[in-house]
């Protein structure tokens, strides 16, 4: 296999590096094919700095129409314009407080990526291409008004609770405080649990395509309350792999989370309300 | 679930889960050992997973619970060292809360918070407070109970107590107060609630499961109890009436009760004592099946315990009025709950009297006001029937008794009386016969007419026949027994003053005679002898007063010894009709004599009537015949009261029924004792030796006639002791100097029984009597002196 692969080996090795890139922190982020890389962070307006070093392979010469970056579908520079190259040679590049108004994000049926793409225009063959991932990653200041979530439901004449969440916007490393007080309890409660649900929507119209995943499930009450039972939820949200809310992203793809309140009663019947809730990314 | 099997299984689970727990707390170990918090944590969640089975009863639960809590040591252990885990123990706190089941979670968060609160790191009372709120989590009844159990375990040594190291600004006893209560209330919620889950039949079974987990629920009480800054204000401001709403409200049989108790004992008495009020109004609010009597009992005890303990306590009692306050709290009780069975009803009484008795031994109007109460709840009600019941009347009879080991002072008692009226008949005997032996032991004399009212009326089930029953039904020997004791307890009533003491003797006349039959031969006798004791000293008393003054001063002496006599003769005279003339009879005599002594020729002479008459129509028997006859000589015989015409009479009279005896042998002897009636060994006694001599020699005339009657009968002579016996009448009379008797007559009777002798050898016994008979008139003959010489003729 060696020297078939050999026979294609591209001529010149290509990379890509950031100017801080030692210092600038690096996250993971799964690849299509599983396997998951450590990518520096950016955010919104930064300004990202590197540069692309082209090293032909030893002895060979590697002709080019042009060698130009793009940050993927927004910005294009041009490196170098069309000539020869005989010996590794590093372009410097700089996008200046580049516009990334979303946050790359991982999900079941979108992918929201940045990329780095190095080009390097030939004749008569194929490009030769190199893609550096990176991840962005948007903070959102303290929201000014952050009511909490009350309500009180039920079924007639066999149940009646009624449930407090401190807030309706969480942060990512924030804890959901509230309780739930029981109004009328005239079923066999077995237990009670609060559910982190993730529903990601993609498409639009008829196209639509929507996936919920529960990212958490956490046991809140066990055993049946009586009349009058007040029960403290305290829920960690730091355990869990969340992300902040997007609301229609780019019109293509909505990521909305929500805390299902659940009741199960001995007969292993589910009663459950589920709520929204705003996740967002503090500033740390 | 078959129910057939269900202890098997039980079993078998419990065997799985401690499994379990072994399996997970073996990987534990390991991460523990590896300092690996990350595992650790892993592990401890599912070894305590172990926790969430609904399978096991309350007893087996505990099993399972108790392998976890030393594995939750462990785990204590390493969490307090973070140099171990690297993790500071507030990061630790949120860490341990990421556990999505909810009973691990909890207890690994306690366990954590134990850390947390030794660390100093945040001030108890936050987490503590934080806990014992999170814990709310847990509803189960005993997955809570176990849970809370476990929180008020590692934390007992942990409340920032007065003087503890968690003590601090912002940490006071009110805080640990307010934990411990919250605890409590959460507890006992639980356990109440056990008793409304699960089907209907298997209840029972439930409710002593429930039992079992009392003391999970008690230790927080313990606990309070040990707070050190737990003073008298704020046991009385918040401990007590926190810990008493919850009681009442959970408004739980088996909670109430064990919770009530749980709280007499627990804290001081001291506080028992200065909350009172508030404690026994919390009694009347319990559910009606709650047995307040035991609690109620037990905090009586207690404080009475309290009460004995220290003269020095004495003045709070009194100060916060705790008898007044007992007793109206016992009433409210017994008017709230209608259904209390009597028994119950007494049993509180029985407390409050012992309480009383205790705290109060000088109140006596409280004990009565005690008996007065239970006589107003058993009356109008038929006799009590309940055994049980019996015995707590018998217990509230007795305790007064005991304390004061004097019957006088229950005799003050006007309860007293109207309690033993509620007894049955036996009881109430029983009753009596402690009352008596109380007296006896404390050789307790009963000294006014009042008192002694007062006590018949008590022991009147000993005294007369109680409707329903008669003395045939009852025991012969218990009933010697009882009318003994009677006997006895006459004795006991007595006064020096006459005055009272003729009212006592008036006073046990009256009810005495309403005895009966039966019961007379055993009380009229005391009586009798308890009187002429009195007309004695009267005696001595009237001749005292003459030798002051030389006359008697009639006002001093109240009654005359006549006035007693006639009273005597009356009770006597009960007693003959009643079928025993022989006993009257003879106390005849002794009233005689007595009277004799008082100088009372008339009286003296009117028993002897009676007794003479008594002779003639009541006694038939011969025998009988034989002893009282004698007894009436020997009365006779002792008496000097009598002018010569009555004397005569009565001599005459004796003498006559002597020779009309039936057996010539009784007729003999009757006959020759009748010769001491004209011979009275006194300085100023009758002295008529020719009636003497006519006695005897009519003796043996009767001597002679058995002797040829026998001769008759039996184709031989009979013996000869009735010649000896007179022979030695005859050597009696002799030596007083009767000039009637002359040594031939007694040489004479000499020869005739030595002849008499020679014809019969048989009697050994006479034979013997008269040897010894002549070897005295030898010595006599060679002593010599007066007597000597006088003996010296007579020949032998």
């Amino acid at each position: 296999m060696n020297f078939i692969v050999g026979a294609f080996k591209p001529p010149c090795i290509v990379s890509i590096s950031f100017a801080d890139g030692r210092t600038r922190k690096q996250v993971p982020l799964k690849k299509e094919n599983g396997h998951t890389v450590m990518v520096p962070l950016f955010q919104s307006q930064e300004n990202i700095v590197g540069e692309v070093l082209i090293e032909p392979i030893h002895g060979k010469k590697l002709e080019h129409t042009g060698v130009k970056i793009e940050l993927l579908g927004q910005i294009v520079r041009e490196l170098d314009v069309p000539g020869e190259l005989y010996e590794k040679k590093t372009y410097p590049f700089e996008f200046s407080t580049v516009e990334m108004p979303y946050e790359s994000y991982n999900g079941v049926n979108v992918r929201l990526r940045y990329i780095l793409k190095v080009t390097i225009s030939r004749n008569y063959v194929s490009n030769i291409v190199e893609h550096q991932d990176f991840v962005v990653q948007n903070y959102t200041p303290l929201p000014s008004i952050n009511n909490s979530i009350k309500m009180e439901v039920g079924i007639e004449d066999c149940l009646h609770i009624e449930f407090e969440y401190n807030k309706s916007k969480y942060h990512l490393k924030d804890v959901i405080l509230g309780k739930i007080y029981f109004l009328l309890v005239r079923i066999k409660i077995k237990n009670m649990e609060l559910e982190i649900r993730r529903r990601e929507s993609t498409g639009s119209g008829p196209n639509t395509y929507v996936e919920t995943e529960t990212l958490a499930k956490f046991e809140l009450m066990d055993g049946g309350p009586v009349r009058g039972e007040s029960i403290p939820v305290r829920l960690f949200l730091s355990p869990y792999e969340l992300t902040p809310t997007y609301r229609n992203i780019n019109n293509k793809f909505s990521v909305k989370y929500y805390l299902n309140l659940v009741l199960v009663d001995e007969e292993d019947r589910r009663y459950f309300k589920q709520q929204e809730i705003t996740v967002y990314r503090l500033e740390t | 679930m078959l129910v057939g099997n269900g202890i098997e299984d039980e079993e078998k689970w419990l065997a799985e889960g401690i499994a379990g727990i072994q399996h997970h707390a073996f990987y534990m170990h390991r991460a523990l050992d590896a300092n690996n918090l990350r595992e650790t944590l892993k592990y401890s969640a599912q070894m305590l997973s172990e926790l969430r089975t609904s399978k096991l009863s309350p007893h087996k639960y505990y099993e399972l619970y108790m392998r976890a809590f030393d594995e939750l040591r462990k785990l204590e252990m390493f969490f307090k060292e973070e140099s171990k885990h690297g993790v500071s123990i507030v990061d630790l706190y949120e860490l341990v809360q990421h556990a999505g089941n909810i009973l691990p979670r909890l207890y690994l968060l306690c366990t954590v918070g134990s850390v947390y609160i030794k660390s100093k790191e945040a001030p108890a009372r936050d987490v503590l407070k934080d806990l014992v709120e999170m814990c709310r989590g847990v509803q189960h009844p005993i997955r809570g109970l176990f849970l809370r159990s476990y929180l008020a375990q590692v934390s007992r040594d942990k409340l920032p107590d007065l003087g503890s190291e968690y003590e601090g600004d912002a940490d006071t006893v009110v805080d640990a107060v307010d934990f411990v209560l919250q605890n409590f209330t959460e507890m006992n919620k639980l356990w109440v609630r056990m008793h409304y889950q699960g089907p209907g039949q298997i209840r029972e079974k439930r409710e002593k499961e429930r039992s079992e987990l009392r003391d999970l629920v008690g230790k927080n009480l313990h606990v309070l109890g040990q707070i050190e800054g737990v003073d008298l204000e704020m046991y009385k401001g918040t401990v007590l009436p926190r810990v008493l709403e919850q009681v009442v409200n959970c408004k739980d049989e088996l909670a109430q009760y064990y919770l009530m108790d749980c709280i007499i004992q627990v804290f001081p008495d001291e506080y028992h004592l200065q909350t009172l009020e508030t404690l026994l109004g919390a009694f009347p609010q319990l559910q009606p099946t709650v047995d307040i009597k035991t609690v109620l009992s037990r905090l009586m005890d207690r404080l009475s315990n309290y009460a004995a303990s220290s003269i020095e306590v004495l003045p709070e009692f009194l100060q916060v009025e705790a008898f007044a306050k007992l007793s109206n709290a016992i009433g409210r009780v017994i008017e709230t709950q209608v259904d209390m069975p009597i028994v119950g009803v007494i049993a509180l009484y029985v407390s409050l009297l012992t309480f009383t008795l205790r705290v109060h031994p000088e109140r006596l109007d409280y004990v009565d006001q005690v008996l007065g109460a239970c006589v107003k709840k058993l009356s109008g009600k038929p006799k009590l029937e309940d055994n049980r019941a019996t015995k707590q009347v018998v217990a509230l009879l007795t305790a007064p008794l005991e304390k004061y080991n004097d019957i006088v002072t229950a005799l003050t008692l006007s309860n007293y009386p109207r309690v033993m009226d509620c007894l049955d008949n036996g009881t109430n005997k029983a009753m009596a016969m402690v009352i008596i032996q109380s007296i006896m032991n404390n050789n307790t004399c009963i000294s006014t007419a009042d008192k002694v009212e007062v006590l018949f009326e008590l022991i009147k089930g000993l005294i007369k026949d109680l409707d329903g029953t008669s003395v045939d039904e009852l025991d012969e020997e218990d009933f010697k027994d009882e009318q003994n004791s009677v006997a006895r307890l006459i004795h006991m009533l007595y006064n020096d003053d006459p005055e009272e003491m003729l009212k006592i003797i008036y006073t046990v006349k009256k009810h005495i005679m309403s005895g009966g039959p039966q019961r007379l031969p055993f009380t009229v006798p005391p009586l009798i002898f308890s009187a002429l004791r009195y007309v004695g000293y009267g005696l001595q008393l009237v001749r005292r007063l003459q030798c002051q003054d030389g006359d008697v001063v009639g006002e001093e002496v109240p009654a005359t010894p006549k006035q007693i006599f006639q009273l005597l003769n009356q009770t006597i005279d009960a007693l003959s009709s009643v079928s025993s003339p022989e006993l009257a009879l003879r106390l005849y005599l002794q009233c005689a004599e007595a009277a004799g002594a008082c100088d009372l020729e008339p009286i003296a002479y009117e028993f002897f009537t009676q007794a003479f008459v008594l002779y003639e129509e009541e006694i038939a028997d011969s025998k009988a015949q034989v002893t009282a006859i004698h007894l009436i000589i020997g009365t006779l015989q002792r008496m000097n009261v009598f002018g010569v015409e009555n004397r005569d009479t009565l001599t005459h009279k004796a003498t006559g029924y002597s020779a009309k005896l039936l057996k010539k042998p009784d007729q003999c002897r009757a006959v020759y004792a009748c010769s001491h009636l004209f011979w009275v060994d006194d300085q100023d006694g009758i002295k008529d030796g020719e009636r003497v001599l006519l006695c005897l020699k009519r003796a043996l005339r009767i001597a002679n006639a058995a002797q040829q009657m026998i001769a008759v009968t039996r184709g031989r002579s009979g013996p000869v002791t009735l010649f000896v016996e007179i022979l030695n009448k005859y050597l009696y009379f002799f030596e007083k100097g009767n000039p009637q008797i002359t040594t031939d007559a007694i040489g004479g009777l000499v020869e005739l029984i030595t002849t008499e002798m020679q014809s019969d050898s048989t009697t050994v016994a006479s034979d013997a009597f008269f040897s010894s008979t002549v070897r005295y008139i030898q010595f006599q003959k060679e002593k010599g002196g007066a007597l000597g010489e006088k003996y010296a003729s007579i020949k032998v």
